[in-house]
């Protein structure tokens, strides 16, 4: 059917359910960033897409080739590493710049800048 | 037996993944803000991610992981840069 590679019964169920769990934990998390109310709450909800989405899904991918292969296909793993290593970072960055334009434009509902830092500033 | 199990799975999963990267895709054109539209433009290049790893597995090819990579790589250059374009108004200085 379209394609699939033949795998054995066993290493198609575990592909299977790890697609499901994987895909259905990004999809939370999407329902996640449209429906929370501010930004600094949305931050948060796309992160389980990607740890415990990339993670199932890279698992059953290398489950998927290491049985088609017949040896250990651990390519899937860089993907898991390279987005384990930078996400919170892209996301700290832009928490902080959401929270300087906040305080430039002088809102009340964020927290203000410590002693420490306006003292650097 | 297990095939059609895997080939259903798969659609019900790329079913999922379509329907994550429509919400993320609302989340750029409501805003209200130009840093939720960069969240939701990051949280659209995770899950295009992962639906293309979903038809690396379909297809039984490993060509899709390097653009699986090529793709985790350029989604955190634009959110450092945009991020950085936000907080400073450059990108470089």
């Amino acid at each position: 059917m379209n394609g699939l590679p033949d795998l054995p019964a066993w290493a198609a169920i575990a592909v299977a359910i790890c697609v499901l769990i994987g895909s259905g934990f990004t999809l939370i998390g999407a329902i996640g960033l449209l429906r929370l109310e501010t930004l600094y709450q949305r931050v948060h909800a796309p992160t389980i897409g990607s740890s415990f989405g990339v993670a199932f899904i890279s698992a059953a991918t290398i489950i998927c080739f290491s049985a088609l292969r017949s040896t250990l296909a651990l390519g899937a793993v860089l993907v898991f590493v390279f987005l384990t290593l930078t996400m919170p970072a892209g996301l700290i960055l832009l928490a902080r710049a959401a929270l300087f334009r906040d305080r430039a434009e002088g809102r009340i509902d964020v927290p203000p800048m410590r002693v420490a830092e306006s003292d650097e500033a | 037996m297990s095939m059609v199990v895997l080939s259903w799975s798969l659609t019900l999963a790329q079913l999922f993944l379509a329907l994550a990267i429509t919400c993320a895709a609302i989340r750029v054109i409501i805003g209200p803000r130009a840093q939720d539209r960069v969240l939701g433009v990051d949280t659209v290049y995770t899950n295009t991610l992962l639906l293309i790893l979903t038809f690396g597995i379909r297809h039984g090819s490993a060509l899709y992981f390097e653009a699986a990579l090529i793709m985790a790589l350029c989604g955190f250059v634009a959110t450092a840069a945009l991020s950085k374009f936000l907080m400073r108004g450059e990108v470089i200085e």
